[in-house]
């Protein structure tokens, strides 16, 4: 915006809405984990609904799903760094970061994607059983998020090559990182009651 | 590049080791969970008990090193609302699975009808 | 290959025989109709540049309560409709409807009424008055608040589309499986509800959020929470519920979604589905809506005592205390929805003490504002008699719904008329007669003149009338064994008498509702009697009364500072002046971005409802191309000059001057 001829204060006007924007960013994030339990309350209730099919202790293979945990929580790490090269105005390095934490975001979906179509062509369809359905909705769901999570990724990194480290940019890699680093607590409790747990039969 | 923080930043400067002992804890915490259902022989309970601490434990790291939930001047409406949807989470989960286990329970015929006659034998 | 790429789509869809055929030629002759009279007054350009997409919360309001007013009158007439086919319905008649058509009316009436009335007239009104209440210019995000609407907009349409093409679900206003799911119910009826509730729900989420950050941050200096104004917490409180409480409508519409949709086995019968959890779901969700609804209708009347009984609010920490203990509360008593879907007794006891102990806080609210009016000096205008309405259907209905919070009286009553008396009597005199009246308080302020209050008193006691004789003999029939939702029954039950008491009392409230449209034609006739010269016709306490009425685009022209609650009051009674300072401001510019995503949100309902999926994805695709477009703007706000601000002020005194 201009700043010519105004008695506007630009700079405590943008430190505010940034403040603003964060904070009901982070109110959307809670509305998030809401949506989250109520998928993690429909599986739960729904876990022994196997229908005579297979059972998560039968279905999940834990080696490879402790693989995809590793990728996902180092891309929550890389995801840091990107915001300390923010704080430190590298833009390169902040690209770089960038790069590092989309690679391993894709690796994890790709992981996820793979185990899904492993099952699907077993059988084992969201189709097959109650279980089945709340595994596939709860873990495809935080999936789809990721996938939002990768797409807002790239558009962001194609901003900050054009516009550079503004405090708008900045702005919005701070919400990224919020909603990126949120990607990873809601993996926590999958991984747990899903995986987990469902190994175990519990 | 200079670090130039502008006075008008809402944040405390973000700091590497802070990520660096989120990311080592996280780990550690994810590896532990994982062996302890793949390589030990612990009961069901004992397991649910532990793997649940390890969850919130590894919860409040991501949440006060990654999420920065503390830290920040505005950090008590963060706070607020965190334990807003915490309680909403906690009934909701919860409730759900007492009321659902409560009427699968009593709305099943098989299992109702073990149980009635456990009853007689009383 | 053509009819695969169009989906269930059909000539057949559309409306067969004369009742349906009735009630889509009202769709489209009253849009026709819109549309023409907009094009013969040339204007479509003014229409798009002044309202639809303006980022003002007093236009977007306005919008709000329009959509909301007209959806009220297909939600009556579906109520007409359902009474006299139950008046008429006894022994060999069979009424006016055959038993699809009246279950499709009864589900359309409770999902209009509470979605887009209850709803529309609430987001409006707090669009309308909270950034003036507490000093702000705008909301936290004017862009998601327009989007917001054009979400419920879009909702909305889909709602009435239904009527044109297609049918809408017979499930009842909750859309309980295993009825709702594909095997019972193949039609589209259920896929427009879950579309509908869905992209409108995510625009109530985005308010919740949006209102709620702008309480939170954009208070005036000095306007700590203890000064805040009582409507101001209500509307916090609710928004509260509204961020928490809404997701779990959104994931359970898309279980039911799913499993309809992609053959998933969450609610159905068989292959290890549970339809009991989507009771338990949209209960969890569906408890804190009524409070979501009824929480800012109360701090509409503790605003209206108060003016109108010229005394300050009694009791207001412990009205503060009660708005929250509700919200608590309201999140640990969802069961008694259900008391008899099979729970122990331990689960239906806890329930029941919770539900009995919500009752607590809201006798509080209503003692203090009895309390405000003993020894005020009353001045009974039209929002003062739809207090003392609410207070009188408000508690009997209130102690009907104590009377079944015990689980064993529940089991008599539940899904009986009786309930359907109760929450009825929640409903409309709790949150509507509320919304009502705050409309016909805060009137003036947004448009400049007051409404004719003779006519709105009228209004209110024909409805009042009428209601109680809609609603009472309710209580008799459930306790004589009527269920909900019946569509005929035998003449020897007795029933029909009350049926015809209670048809004639839906008759009144449409002579209540016709006068209120009276009201407004004979208002704006006659605006020049009734201006609003002063900015504050009602003698005010709170910070909206004290900028000129009509509201100006940027609210104040300097942002008050606050040292104590009801700081206009105050002043007034201090004789203070008001500084008069110009400064530049800073307002959103008009996007037409959020029109554009809702539309494209519809286009998507649309496609998933009738299997049209390659329209589904083009339209998800355009929706986040015009978020990512829309996130290039770097230049959202535009300036608005001290100068510029001096010119619009006075002007404002100027015309006062008019009409002096």
């Amino acid at each position: 915006m201009s700043e010519a001829s105004t008695t506007l204060d630009i700079h405590q006007i943008e430190a505010r809405a940034t403040e603003k924007t964060t904070f009901g960013f982070w109110v959307y994030l809670m509305t998030d984990c809401v949506l989250f339990a109520g998928l993690f309350a429909t599986y739960v209730v729904l876990r022994g609904n196997t229908f005579g099919g297979p059972s998560g202790a039968e279905l999940f293979k834990l080696p490879y799903v402790l693989i995809e945990t590793m990728a996902l929580l180092t891309s929550s790490f890389t995801c840091g760094m990107a915001m300390l090269a923010a704080q430190r105005r590298d833009r390169t390095q902040v690209l770089a970061w960038l790069a590092v934490t989309f690679l391993l975001g894709l690796t994890f979906l790709g992981m996820e994607l793979s185990e899904f179509r492993n099952m699907v062509l077993e059988g084992n369809s969201w189709r097959r059983s109650g279980f089945l359905s709340g595994y596939f909705t709860l873990v495809g769901t935080h999936g789809l998020h990721i996938t939002f999570g990768l797409i807002w990724m790239a558009v962001t990194s194609v901003f900050t090559i054009k516009k550079g480290l503004t405090e708008s940019m900045r702005k919005r890699l701070t919400l990224l990182s919020l909603f990126w680093h949120f990607l990873d607590v809601i993996w926590i409790f999958i991984f747990t009651i899903v995986y987990l747990f469902g190994a175990k039969g519990i | 590049m200079k670090p130039v923080i502008s006075e008008h930043e809402t944040t405390h400067p973000l700091s590497l080791a802070r990520y660096i002992a989120g990311f080592v804890g996280c780990v550690v915490l994810t590896l532990a969970a994982y062996l302890l259902v793949t390589r030990s022989s612990w009961s069901a309970w004992a397991i649910v008990a532990t793997l649940s601490v390890l969850a919130v434990v590894q919860f409040i790291v991501q949440m006060v090193l990654f999420l920065h939930v503390t830290e920040e001047r505005g950090s008590h409406w963060k706070l607020a609302t965190m334990w807003l949807m915490l309680g909403v989470v906690l009934i909701l989960v919860g409730g759900s699975v007492w009321i659902m286990n409560n009427m699968n329970y009593r709305m099943t015929p098989e299992q109702m009808d073990n149980y009635l006659r456990s009853q007689d034998s009383l | 290959m053509f009819a695969s790429l169009l989906g269930r789509l059909s000539w057949s869809q559309l409306p067969q025989d004369a009742i349906t055929r009735g009630g889509a030629a009202s769709i489209v002759l009253g849009a026709l109709g819109i549309v023409v009279l907009i094009t013969v007054l040339g204007r479509w350009k003014w229409l798009w540049k002044e309202w639809l997409t303006s980022q003002d919360p007093k236009k977007i309001g306005v919008m709000y309560i329009v959509v909301a007013v007209v959806m009220l009158l297909r939600g009556a007439g579906d109520a007409l409709l359902m009474r006299t086919q139950q008046a008429a319905a006894a022994g060999a008649s069979h009424g006016i409807l055959d038993s699809y058509h009246f279950q499709q009316i009864v589900s359309a009436h409770g999902t209009i009424m509470i979605f887009f009335v209850a709803m529309g007239l609430m987001f409006g009104l707090i669009n309308l008055v909270l950034p003036l209440q507490i000093g702000a210019r705008d909301v936290a995000f004017p862009f998601l608040n327009a989007t917001s609407f054009w979400l419920f907009f879009s909702g909305m349409a889909l709602v009435n589309l239904s009527l044109v093409i297609g049918d809408f679900s017979a499930a009842g206003w909750l859309a309980y499986p295993p009825l709702s799911e594909l095997k019972y119910s193949p039609t589209v009826g259920v896929d427009y509800w879950i579309w509908a509730l869905q992209i409108a729900g995510v625009g109530s989420m985005l308010s919740g959020i949006n209102f709620l950050v702008t309480i939170i941050k954009m208070r005036a200096p000095g306007m700590t929470f203890m000064k805040l104004p009582m409507f101001v917490w209500s509307v916090m409180a609710s928004m509260v519920l509204v961020a928490f409480a809404f997701p779990i409508l959104t994931v359970t519409l898309a279980l039911l979604a799913l499993d309809r949709t992609l053959g998933m086995h969450f609610f159905t019968a068989g292959s290890g589905g549970n339809a009991m959890m989507y009771v338990n779901l949209i209960w969890a969700w569906g408890h804190p809506e009524v409070y979501i609804l009824v929480l800012p209708a109360f701090g509409i009347y503790s605003e209206i005592v108060a003016t109108f009984a010229r005394k300050k609010l009694f009791g207001y920490a412990s009205m503060v205390w009660a708005i929250w203990a509700i919200v608590f509360l309201s999140f640990t008593v969802w069961l008694h929805h259900f008391f008899t879907m099979g729970a122990g007794a331990n689960v239906n006891a806890f329930f029941g003490i919770m539900t009995g102990i919500i009752g607590i806080p809201t006798g509080v609210k209503i003692f203090n504002w009895l309390f405000t009016m003993y020894r005020g000096r009353i001045s009974f205008k039209s929002p003062m008699l739809w207090f003392m309405g609410f207070v009188v259907i408000f508690t009997i209905g209130g102690v009907m719904g104590v009377l079944m919070s015990v689980p064993a009286i529940d089991y008599q009553v539940h899904n009986s008329l009786f309930l359907v008396a109760h929450f009825h009597m929640m409903i409309v005199g709790g949150v509507v007669f509320g919304y009502f009246a705050g409309i016909t308080y805060w009137f003036p302020k947004i448009f400049g003149f007051r409404l004719h209050d003779g006519l709105g008193k009228l209004a209110f006691w024909f409805w009042g009338t009428g209601f109680v004789l809609a609603f009472m003999p309710l209580y008799i029939l459930g306790l004589m064994g009527a269920t909900r939702r019946l569509d005929h029954y035998d003449a020897s039950l007795g029933w029909q008498p009350l049926f015809i008491v209670a048809g004639i009392g839906a008759c009144l409230v449409g002579v209540g509702i016709a006068l209120q449209l009276l009201q407004l034609v004979v208002s704006i006739w006659q605006r020049d009697q009734r201006r609003d010269l002063t900015g504050d016709p009602w003698n005010g306490r709170t910070l909206e009364w004290s900028v000129p009425s009509p509201a100006p685009a940027y609210n104040f022209t300097t942002i008050p500072v606050i040292t104590e609650r009801d700081q206009f009051w105050a002043d007034k009674q201090s004789g203070k002046k008001p500084v008069k300072r110009y400064e530049d401001i800073l307002l959103p510019k008009n996007s037409g971005a959020s029109v554009f995503i809702a539309g494209f949100a519809f286009v998507f309902g649309f496609g998933m409802i009738w299997h049209i999926y390659w329209l589904a994805i083009l339209a998800i695709l355009s929706l986040v191309t015009t978020i990512i477009v829309r996130a290039c703007n770097d230049e959202p706000e535009y300036i608005l000059t001290a100068k510029e601000v001096e010119k619009m002020d006075h002007a404002l005194a100027r015309r006062k001057e008019q009409y002096v």
